[in-house]
């Protein structure tokens, strides 16, 4: 049973990296123009420095691409070279390779939306735990509908808004990057306060938006806990509240925020995108936005290609994983 | 629900909302008139006409603002650059000499039609693929199950962003919406083919099969009728998803440049860098035609709920 569960979820995985290669490799070709010709053209008309890079460029593309071949060997070679996360050069950032190019970028995401999602997780799962529970404190339920609301509202124009009233009309915030243009990047003290004062405002964003989300699934969880008779007979046993409230109501809600949690984890790479465009952020999404807007082909196809891996990762673990954590799911199921 | 990543924020796999899908675990519904339950549902139903007004509201600005108004005054350096709102420009200019009134009323129908193509078209692929599938189950079913779980892990906007920059540069804004579609069907798809499966053991079919019709006259005749409030709910979310996902391409410039729709003007926004201008009456309108937008469906939607599903109304 297991096995064969383990081999259709494994087919799955495959079948959605191999999916999302050859929608890169086709969908381009099938429009009928070449964007690397394109680009380079635009590249040479407009000049300058890079006339030096360009011949070699060129050559390399038509050796790496064998743009001679058949389009079924293109094809082959392309698979083989995605597979070892070889996606050739940047046009844009030549002679750097894309590899490169992301590496730099993923900590900065990993790490602004990582601590965004896992404290979004844990405030969401909480204040949706105490809307559940009937001896809560009243100023909680008023507390939500706000946030509700908010989760409304797309969380890269949130940000919009909070730029505009906490860094811009106030300059309590830094506006935009990273970190300050005139720090460098090191292990102190310092640079972790720059580090973090611009982190703030990229994370409220994604936090305030979202949080009506989680709360709101956790309190369903939670009510229906509530029904649970091992309530009744804790409740009955004397067993302290709170006690009651995390051992026995939490706990035994929180799974299905868990595996929401895990699959928003797979999600943090492209949930970025706009969010560190509005910030200037130096992630992943900025990397995509400014690839688009340059045209730089295999950056974008890079990000695409290594965000689905990721995404995909995060399922298939999710599904192997879950049945750890709660014993009543079987391998059988799916 | 959330198949695009837009929604980053939320739990991908949000629990379903409540829809009016559980009307049709009942009796199936026979050729009844609904519309006056409609009108009496908007007296009583506090969601529902707020909802209603909001969406009218918003029709009518860009419907009453485009005879009153200007609208070609919405093409750069119409207007003089940079100017904040007031005197002839009753909502400002931004840096390339946009009147942004007239850019809000030409824009907010351009980015409703694209919602409305490509919820529509989507709910309506993903419903036939869902009876298809749900109803023939078999090889179909296999196919099409595989489609859709492989096409939601991949998130849509990544999808999305491959397609439009290879049509980039000469898109249109009905472009825009069918690309938006190519991916809108995954999620209606999956959630009605569950609902079909457990209809399709209904007595009602049963009987249906027994008495000769045939499969596509079960599904249209029997079936469809009993899903009609739960294909309800899931066209507002797809139009409210098709919306999302339209205006974080236009945000990246990848929509039709020469279009005032809401996502491309927040587009030149981020663009101009209005924000370091402080020109916050450029990028403040779309974001308030959105949130109209977008809480006017949400309201229609949970009243769409207790008019169809008469179980949730005394909660309400």
């Amino acid at each position: 049973m297991f096995w064969a569960y383990l081999l259709r979820r494994l087919g799955v995985f495959f079948l959605t990296i191999w999916l999302a290669a050859t929608i890169n490799f086709f969908i381009p070709r099938l429009s009928g123009q070449n964007p690397i010709e394109q680009r380079l053209m635009q590249r040479a008309v407009s000049g300058g420095s890079v006339q030096t890079g360009m011949e070699e460029m060129i050559k390399e593309y038509n050796r790496k691409f064998g743009l001679d071949k058949p389009l079924w060997q293109q094809y082959v070679t392309y698979l083989g070279d995605v597979s070892q996360f070889n996606f050739n050069y940047s046009i844009g950032d030549y002679p750097r390779t894309v590899t490169q190019v992301m590496g730099d970028a993923i900590p900065w995401t990993i790490g602004l939306l990582g601590t965004a999602t896992l404290m979004m997780f844990g405030l969401g799962s909480l204040l949706g735990a105490f809307l559940a529970w009937p001896r809560s404190p009243r100023f909680l339920q008023f507390l939500v509908s706000p946030f509700v609301a908010l989760s409304a509202v797309p969380y890269y124009l949130l940000g919009l808004i909070l730029v505009y009233f906490f860094a811009f009309r106030n300059q309590w915030l830094p506006l935009f990057g990273g970190y300050s243009p005139t720090a460098v990047p090191q292990w102190s003290w310092p640079f972790m306060f720059d580090l973090v004062k611009h982190a703030v405002l990229p994370a409220a964003s994604i936090i305030l938006a979202g949080l009506g989300g989680w709360a709101l699934s956790m309190r369903g969880m939670m009510k229906t806990v509530q029904g649970e008779d091992y309530m009744l007979l804790a409740e009955a046993k004397g067993l302290k509240q709170r006690t009651l409230f995390f051992r026995y109501g939490m706990r035994n809600a929180i799974l299905p925020q868990i595996t929401a949690l895990i699959l928003s984890l797979g999600y943090i790479l492209s949930g970025s995108v706009l969010v560190e465009v509005i910030f200037g952020y130096p992630g992943v999404g900025s990397v995509l936005y400014h690839a688009i807007r340059e045209f730089d082909y295999f950056l974008i196809q890079g990000v695409v290609f290594t965000v689905v891996v990721a995404i995909a990762l995060g399922a298939l673990i999710l599904d192997l994983v879950l049945p750890l954590l709660d014993p009543r799911i079987s391998y059988g199921r799916a | 629900m959330s198949n695009t990543e837009l929604s980053a924020g939320q739990p991908p796999e949000a629990p379903e909302a409540p829809t009016g899908a559980m009307r049709s675990q009942g009796e199936p519904v026979t050729g009844r008139n609904i519309a006056p339950q409609i009108l009496s549902a908007l007296r009583h139903n506090t969601a529902l006409s707020l909802g209603v007004i909001l969406l009218v509201g918003l029709l009518l600005f860009s419907v009453v603002g485009a005879m009153v108004y200007d609208v070609g005054k919405a093409a750069p350096l119409s207007a003089l650059p940079g100017r904040p709102p007031g005197g002839d420009y009753p909502l400002g200019t931004d840096q390339q000499g946009r009147d942004m009134l007239a850019a809000m009323i030409a824009g907010t129908p351009l980015t409703l039609r694209i919602g409305l193509i490509a919820g529509v078209l989507g709910t309506a692929i993903g419903a036939l693929l869902a009876f298809v599938a749900g109803y023939y189950r078999g090889f179909a079913d296999t196919v099409i199950r595989t489609a859709v779980d492989v096409g939601l892990t991949v998130p849509g906007l990544l999808i999305l962003i491959i397609i439009a920059i290879t049509l980039k540069g000469n898109i249109t804004v009905d472009q825009v919406a069918l690309v938006v579609a190519s991916t809108a069907w995954l999620w209606p798809a999956r959630t009605m083919r569950s609902q079909v499966l457990t209809m399709r053991e209904r007595i009602y079919v049963q009987m249906a099969q027994l008495s000769g019709m045939s499969g596509p006259e079960i599904i249209f005749r029997e079936m469809m009728p009993n899903l009609i409030p739960f294909i309800a709910a899931s066209l507002i979310n797809s139009i409210v998803q098709a919306v999302l996902a339209s205006i974080g391409l236009e945000a990246l410039g990848l929509g039709a440049l020469d279009t005032p729709t809401l996502g491309m003007t927040i587009y030149w926004a981020i663009y101009n860098s209005a924000l370091l201008h402080g020109a916050w009456w450029v990028w403040a309108p779309p974001i308030i035609a959105i949130l109209v937008l977008f809480v006017g469906l949400f309201l229609l939607s949970i009243g769409l709920e207790s008019v169809t599903n008469p179980r949730l109304r005394r909660a309400a």
